[in-house]
């Protein structure tokens, strides 16, 4: 009885098999074109020379520094955005207080504002023409066209992930376990390591991954602040710009074949984190 | 331990959520918080916690100001209305909680943490649910984990919101029974609000009845019950047929009915209301002095009671009548019969302003 009941409600609620054959392929058909087609002519190109030209281009010592610098740019911006998401989330979402849709909004900014600009804003700010200009030039601090140029570029363009990640999660889980914590006697920080961060790992690692990936790939903001300076300040996607500039397209792909692989590894990691979070 | 609420007040933003609250809990007494949704119950609750704070007011523990304390000092035990339970944790660990975060000084040694708790868990019923996690507990046993946790950090003041909102009618007894046993038990003073105000008779030493964050009456349940202050009490504490008519001569005159007002405090012509509750109703087959005929529209058979609902002659007004199922067969009362009329006893309250 009831099964026959869920049998023709799904009948009804169901498009004929040839349209459901069709949707797919198409569906199919254009993941394949502009997702799977790209990436294979990536490794396709990046070993068209043959395997020895790849490694050569990617163990180049400016292939080297390029993924060095961008190693350690992740590695300062990722956990700043970390610390700086669950500030902002907790802030946001615990407490209430004057000014709260606008720090909303401002966190969200670095989404609306093209990387271009991004990068142009610290141009600007401590560029040698810039308003910080003369007395860091004084001091003789180099932040544009350097390593601390490219971190703040890629902390600006990365700022929201984190923050929006464990928003709507904390907006969802609300605070009575905060409360009930702190009734039982906990302090404010013991209430935040045994309570609020368990709750929100998993959102807290998706963020990360997002944040890493973006990381890794940013080009625009980054490029302006860079200089290009081979072996110095050049990040992996800017190694890669040069190299196809220079007409060296299997060197380019191979270095670009290296990112693509840390992209899909980076996705691979995200859905597992996705999966255990549900299963928790 | 003793509470003094004192002059509580509290606002958000334009809304009065507590307008000059004063009570006194004495040591060891169980008081309910009875209201409407919205009339400040469970502020006032949280402001007793510290969750809130007050922007008027103090509140006294035992003759200590608890007003400038955090939350954390005030040795509350407080049982939130969806349990709130940490989630991540089992069962043993939600109840060891307040335990494991004391500071290392007073922090009970990790074999003295596990007694304690597999201890509370036994006055629970739940020693075999010390690993589950609270999704995999029913609404109930939910409740029982809460009231654990609380429990577990000794607390002075126990206070629950709304403690058997989410259960099923007969859960919902069974628990606050053994609520009432547990408190008995323990000598806790404890409040707990509701808007169930079968649960407040039931289970308190004292019920505070409020309304629009003021307080409307204070006293044992069966005072509220059977003695209200005001209309509001009345009308909240359960179902009640108002008269509404004219106070003339110390008598309320209602339709054919001229009631003896008992305590009447005016003789000039007043508009008044008399309240009535259904099981005050006499009923007679027999027309006798003092009544008025009505006809049976409805006959509800609810189990022991019985609902009748009548149809006055003399004003062609609706009225609601209950009778024991004793009463009920002895009358031989069948829809459409014409019966007498009577209240046995009634309240009056003279309203500020008659346009209700």
């Amino acid at each position: 009885m009831e099964q026959s009941i869920a049998l023709s409600k799904s009948a009804a609620l169901q498009e004929p098999r040839i349209i459901r054959y069709l949707l797919t392929f198409i569906a199919l058909a254009f993941l394949a074109f502009f997702i799977v087609l790209p990436l294979v002519s990536i490794f396709v190109t990046a070993f068209q020379k043959g395997v020895e030209v790849y490694f050569a281009a990617i163990t180049h010592p400016d292939a080297l520094a390029a993924i060095k610098l961008t190693l350690i740019v992740v590695a300062i911006a990722v956990p700043l955005n970390a610390i700086f998401g669950v500030m902002a989330a907790w802030a946001l979402t615990k407490f209430n207080f004057k000014g709260k849709n606008l720090l909303l909004t401002i966190v969200d900014l670095p989404f609306a504002v093209s990387p271009v600009i991004a990068g142009l804003i610290f141009i600007l700010l401590f560029g040698s023409q810039g308003l910080f200009g003369d007395w860091l030039f004084a001091h003789d601090i180099k932040i544009v066209f350097a390593l601390p140029g490219i971190v703040l570029a890629t902390i600006f363009v990365t700022l929201p992930f984190v923050a929006r990640e464990l928003i709507p999660l904390m907006q969802t889980q609300g605070t009575s376990e905060e409360e009930a914590s702190i009734s039982l006697g906990a302090s404010g920080f013991k209430t935040f390591w045994y309570v609020t961060l368990p709750n929100i790992k998993w959102g807290l690692f998706y963020g990360l991954i997002l944040c890493n990936a973006r990381a890794i790939g940013e080009f625009g903001a980054v490029s302006v602040v860079s200089g290009h300076i081979r072996g110095m300040t050049n990040t992996m996607p800017l190694h890669i710009e040069i190299l196809y500039n220079e007409y060296q397209f299997s060197a380019a792909f191979a270095v670009a074949s290296l990112m693509s692989v840390m992209a899909i590894l980076t996705l691979i990691i995200k859905d597992i984190i996705a999966w255990k979070s549900k299963s928790v | 331990m003793s509470i003094h609420i004192h002059n509580v007040s509290k606002k958000y933003g334009s809304f009065q959520a507590l307008e000059d609250i004063s009570v006194d809990i004495q040591s060891g007494e169980l008081v309910a918080l009875l209201g409407p949704s919205g009339s400040g119950k469970t502020s006032l609750l949280r402001v007793i916690a510290g969750l809130e704070s007050s922007d008027v007011g103090e509140i006294l523990f035992d003759g200590q100001s608890m007003t400038e304390r955090h939350p954390k000092e005030r040795n509350v035990g407080f049982v939130f209305q969806h349990y709130a339970l940490f989630r991540h944790m089992t069962v043993f660990d939600n109840v060891a909680y307040g335990l494991k975060v004391r500071p290392r000084k007073t922090r009970p040694s990790k074999q003295d943490i596990k007694t304690k708790v597999m201890e509370l868990l036994q006055l629970v019923k739940l020693e075999n649910f010390a690993n589950r996690y609270p999704t995999q507990l029913s609404g109930g046993q939910r409740q029982r984990v809460a009231l654990a946790r609380a429990l577990a950090v000794e607390p002075k003041v126990l206070l629950l919101d709304e403690p058997f909102g989410a259960l099923d009618a007969k859960v919902r007894k069974e628990l606050r029974r053994w609520l009432r046993k547990l408190h008995d038990e323990f000598h806790i003073t404890s409040i707990f609000v509701t808007h169930d105000q079968e649960e407040a008779l039931d289970v308190a030493d004292r019920i505070v009845v409020m309304n629009n964050g003021k307080i409307e009456q204070i006293g044992s349940p069966d005072e509220v019950y059977t003695n209200p202050k005001s209309p509001f009490v009345y009308d909240f504490l359960g179902n009640v047929n108002l008269f509404k008519g004219r106070l003339a001569n110390g008598k309320l005159m209602h339709g054919e009915f001229a009631l003896d007002v008992p305590d009447s405090h005016t003789h000039t012509d007043d508009n008044a209301i008399g309240y009535v509750r259904p099981h005050d109703i006499h009923i007679e087959k027999t027309n006798m002095p003092g009544t008025v005929p009505a006809k049976i529209s409805h006959i509800h058979l609810l189990g022991p009671i019985v609902q009748i609902e009548l149809r006055r002659e003399d004003l062609d007004e609706f009225l609601e009548a209950e009778l024991t199922k004793e009463q009920f067969f002895q009358l031989q009362l069948t829809i459409g019969d014409q019966v007498y009329i009577k209240p046995k006893q009634l309240k009056v309250f003279i309203p500020e302003d008659y346009s209700i």
